[in-house]
């Protein structure tokens, strides 16, 4: 089950690593977060440079079919370095819908974009009082012609305000939660009708509340059957995200020990002392139980195995907690140093809260598994 | 989930798990095979592995093992422990028999191995004693040197299942003047030897497991040490190297919340709230053993393309034995009021029980896996290594 990584995969790596050595340490992040964009067009163009925007997409739309492997690689080292730009809600959640729903026409039409670099993306699902629930929709679509018509509220939707177009989940037929009746809609986030309110986000990203009064999308996939895709979108977001969790963590352990034994109170080194060390050692386990679970959670999703999309919940909760165990212990033992903006180990702490809440939070998730047992 | 297997090991394991299921003695098949087994009984399928040839995975082919591959000793691992099957004596097989033919002369090679193998000689640990838990260098029980014997006189405790043993192996002082971990010999003490006594030590669970040995004026041939005097340390810490290695314990976690699923179906009602308190504590324990089994495979991945796994072990003990205390607790509160009750011992069929079968173990099982963050090196003394040789603390 160990992962031998080929030496295209070792090369992925150590570019994006090059890359965001160079061009990515904590003041420039700080600069990038601190723009009037909040985000780096001139880093997105390197990344697309570089290939990684067209590194998990299959060689058939044109990307690298890098799969899940590379994706996991990409985040990883972004996790490392709290990257802002809209890798997840681009490529792998907007690029992967496209690419696993769309039609060959709108394949053709996005993908390549995404790849070059030119058009961002976001994913619209969440509204007042979903909570994590995909199917919990009462944004309506009607069809006019060859286009829906769209009306609704969507809520707290990550890199919209940066994103091109919209990935609008809304209902076709049936009502408030049924499965069944739930469509997927690109729509032009410049579009008439559509009214975003941005906000800041806590771990230095933005997000919008998205109004829908009549906006014009075309159809993504298969009408009514938006929450099975958006349940095979969630389980790869989540592969990604568990990558991004594990960078941080690994980070913030490096971090965390790199302090001990250097901060010296009482005359002595913290790290000298036994109850520091033994929460090290803790933060340590849960960091290698977390890198050997996404792992094994990216090779079943690359093998698209049955039984995926429950261990992709058992993964975003077992990483989730982890992660937290981890960030609360990294700024408690940081002190006082912890709670400062300076210092980045807050700034982990936040991304791994983000984390976290982005398509469910760990307790949604393992009830999710655990029903999804029962239910077998 | 699996090891990627090149199809000559996919079939070892088929044969493996055939030959468990062929073989298996249906006697040991008992609702507590750790306490209610005799002697007798717990030997049964340690002289059948023994017969195969399977005895020894560790151990290399010149000296009785299988010469089986680093994936090869995991699966049948894997494999006895997800049959449930009883490992043979770790004090044997997995401890002291490396050491005799890490360290010992020929002589003891000859004498020893075949007796360990075949499950002739019944083998348990004389290390700790009640001076001398976690600080295992201060061993006190003296061996003074005697023409060509030594006196031995001390005190060791915990001793597992020195109640069936002919041979005892003893750290024991030979330099009381050199500090504290120069001054111990290794030594094999037979336990018909005059002057050794065994006192039964009852733990909280009511089952006799450990005991305490009393060495007065003990004999023992000179020809019973390993190795040289006074360096009985560095083949001690080889040996608890060795203790800890599999303990992840997957199989055994795997089946026994397969049991736990069981009893909260059938003793929870759905409706009631406490079944979702135990369908979430049992699926995050699961996800538990999930990270652990996958740490392990990593872990074995590794170890397979020759990399040094260093102190892999500690992390296993750690999560395996706090994994099977919460599974262990989880059951007992699980079966509600049944939980009060506890199995005479020794065990008999004519003792009452109250409830259904798959509680009557429950408690003791609770109480006995208290046992597990304590011994082979308390689970303290295994974050004290981490921080040591992975932190650099």
């Amino acid at each position: 089950m160990d992962i031998q990584f080929t030496e295209e995969q070792e090369l992925l790596r150590s570019s994006v690593q090059r890359l965001l050595r160079d061009k990515y340490d904590f003041d420039a992040r700080r600069k990038i977060v601190a723009s009037e964009e909040g985000f780096s067009r001139k880093q997105w163009a390197e990344f697309a440079e570089l290939g990684l925007l067209a590194a998990p997409f299959s060689e058939d739309v044109g990307g690298l079919g890098g799969g899940r492997l590379s994706t996991m690689i990409i985040m990883q080292e972004f996790g490392r370095h709290l990257v802002v730009e809209p890798f997840v809600e681009t490529v792998v959640v907007a690029g992967g819908l496209i690419e696993q729903a769309g039609s060959d026409t709108q394949k053709q039409a996005y993908i390549a974009d995404i790849i070059a670099g030119a058009k961002l993306w976001a994913l619209a699902w969440t509204e007042k009082g979903s909570r994590f629930d995909l199917a919990t929709v009462t944004t309506t679509a009607r069809r006019d012609g060859n286009d829906y018509v769209l009306t609704g509220e969507k809520t707290a939707v990550l890199a919209a305000p940066w994103a091109d177009y919209l990935i609008v989940s809304a209902r076709t037929s049936g009502h408030r939660h049924d499965r069944v009746g739930v469509s997927l809609f690109v729509v032009d986030r410049r579009a008439a009708n559509l009214d975003l309110q941005s906000f800041r986000t806590i771990d230095g990203r933005k997000a919008a509340e998205v109004s829908l009064r009549g906006v014009r999308g075309e159809l993504l996939g298969k009408e009514g059957e938006g929450v099975a895709a958006l349940e095979a979108c969630r389980d790869r977001a989540i592969g990604a995200l568990c990558a991004e969790a594990v960078g941080a963590i690994g980070e913030l352990n490096a971090a965390t020990l790199e302090y001990s034994k250097t901060r010296k109170q009482f005359g002595v080194t913290i790290g000298s002392f036994q109850v520091l060390q033994h929460r090290m050692v803790d933060m340590f386990i849960a960091h290698q139980e977390a890198l050997s679970l996404m792992q094994h959670f990216s090779l079943s999703l690359g093998r698209d195995e049955a039984g995926v999309s429950r261990l992709a919940s058992g993964a975003k909760s077992k990483i989730g907690y982890a992660a937290k165990f981890v960030a609360d212990q990294a700024v408690q033992l940081h002190g006082g140093m912890g709670m400062t903006d300076e210092l980045n180990v807050g700034h982990y702490f936040k991304r791994i809260s983000s984390i976290n809440i982005q398509f469910g939070d760990p307790a949604y998730h393992v009830l999710r598994y655990a029903q999804l047992d029962a239910a077998a | 989930m699996e090891l990627a297997l090149s199809p000559e090991d996919a079939a070892f394991r088929d044969e493996v798990r055939a030959f468990i299921a062929d073989n298996y003695p249906a006697e040991m098949r008992v609702p507590n095979p750790e306490t209610d087994l005799s002697k007798e009984q717990m030997l049964l399928w340690h002289r059948i592995l023994h017969k195969k040839g399977w005895i020894a995975p560790l151990w290399p082919k010149e000296h009785g093992g299988p010469g089986w591959s680093i994936t090869r000793r995991f699966l049948f691992e894997q494999e006895t422990s997800r049959a449930g099957t009883l490992p043979p004596l770790a004090f044997s097989v997995t401890m002291v028999g490396p050491v005799i033919y890490t360290f010992g002369n020929e002589g003891q090679k000859k004498k020893f191995l075949p007796r360990i193998l075949s499950g002739e000689d019944w083998w348990c640990q004389g290390y700790s004693e009640p001076g001398s838990g976690s600080d295992l260098a201060t061993v006190r029980t003296k061996a003074v040197r005697d023409g060509d014997h030594y006196i031995v006189n001390g005190h060791k405790t915990w001793t597992t299942l020195a109640q069936h043993a002919d041979w005892i192996f003893c750290l024991v002082r030979t330099d009381p003047t050199a500090k504290p971990q120069s001054g111990i010999s290794f030594l094999l003490i037979d336990m018909k030897s005059p002057g050794v006594t065994v006192r039964p030590i009852i733990t909280i669970d009511g089952s006799h497991e450990v005991n305490d040995v009393f060495l007065e004026n003990v004999r023992v041939p000179v020809e019973n040490l390993i190795g040289e005097e006074n360096k009985g340390w560095t083949y001690a810490k080889f040996l608890l190297g060795n203790e800890r290695t599999s303990m992840a314990g997957i199989g055994r976690s795997t089946r026994y919340i397969e049991r736990l699923k069981t009893i909260v179906k059938a003793e929870i009602p759905e409706d009631d709230p406490a079944h979702l308190e135990f369908i979430r504590d049992i699926a995050r324990v699961e996800l538990d053993v999930l990270a652990l089994e996958a740490t392990e495979l990593r872990v074995v991945a590794q170890m397979a393309r020759g990399i040094d796994p260093g102190p892999a072990a500690s992390l296993f003990k750690i999560r395996g034995t706090e994994i099977f205390q919460n599974i262990t607790e989880l059951t007992h509160r699980a079966i509600g009021n049944y939980g009060l009750a506890i199995r005479e011992h020794p065990v008999s069929a004519n003792h009452f029980m109250p409830g259904p079968d798959y509680g009557h173990t429950a408690a003791e099982k609770y109480l006995n896996a208290r046992k597990l963050s304590i011994y082979g090196g308390s689970n303290e003394i295994q974050r004290n290594i981490i921080a040591k040789a992975v932190l650099g603390l």
